[in-house]
């Protein structure tokens, strides 16, 4: 289990070998990247809640653990200045197939977006910033796993 | 105990955080949040529209009912957007 608040770009590749190496009975690794959308913005800027951030990441990350039989888990978000284009946030989990790694990954977004305490601002071409507004969408996609039923519990 | 805001809240206010020593009478997040906005026109214009902020106690998700009796830490914030 790893979690990380960070500045600094992340290297996928060596993130996505380094869970893949951590068990060999790793066969199946599943990754999500988050980019900033470039259209109309000059920059994104990340605020988030230091030391509840870390705490609610690795609460989602032990709930999938629980969930799903995963080997690993990885959750990076950049906070501050990022330019269009840049990544905000990778998600990837371990496990022996794919199934449970799919569902996995997506269940860590879902919950990501909706319980971790991040907030993002968009500064505009012509210089003005907003703070970007919540999306039903993401409650009700994170929603929908409360009653999911998971067919990969087995171990 | 302490205070916190983040995004607009924050801007709104003028501050990330601060130390604030309510009476006893403030006994819930709900409470804190009136007695703030009874203090200035800057907290009144941040909390009006309640439905529009979430809670967190000691760094914990929580709801506006939630005691603040012997907490740390307040957190009061728009929706999460990260991801």
């Amino acid at each position: 289990m790893a979690v990380r608040v960070q500045e600094a770009d992340f290297d996928i590749a060596a993130e996505l070998d380094a869970l893949g190496a951590l068990d060999p009975d790793v066969g199946a690794v599943v990754s999500f990247t988050g980019l900033v959308r470039g259209s109309g913005i000059t920059a994104m800027t990340l605020e988030h809640y230091p030391g509840m951030t870390e705490k609610a990441l690795e609460a989602i990350e032990a709930e999938a653990m629980g969930r799903w039989p995963l080997q690993g888990a990885t959750i990076i978000h950049r906070v501050g200045e990022l330019a269009p284009g840049a990544r905000i946030v990778l998600v990837a989990v371990a496990s022996r197939h794919r199934g449970a790694a799919f569902e996995a990954a997506e269940f860590l977004m879902d919950y990501l977006k909706t319980r971790a305490p991040f907030w993002k601002k968009e500064t505009a071409e012509d210089g003005t910033a907003r703070w970007v507004d919540a999306r039903e969408t993401d409650t009700s996609a994170a929603d929908r796993w409360a009653n999911h039923k998971n067919a990969h519990s087995h171990r | 105990m302490k205070v916190l805001y983040f995004a607009w809240l924050r801007e709104r206010i003028g501050v990330g955080s601060e130390d604030v020593d309510p009476p006893e009478t403030v006994a819930t997040v709900g409470d804190l949040v009136a007695w703030l906005a009874a203090r200035e026109a800057r907290y009144a214009a941040a909390f009006e529209d309640i439905s529009a902020i979430k809670v967190a106690v000691d760094q914990e998700q929580a709801d506006f009912d939630a005691p603040i009796t012997g907490v740390r830490e307040v957190a009061l914030f728009p929706p999460v957007t990260g991801g």
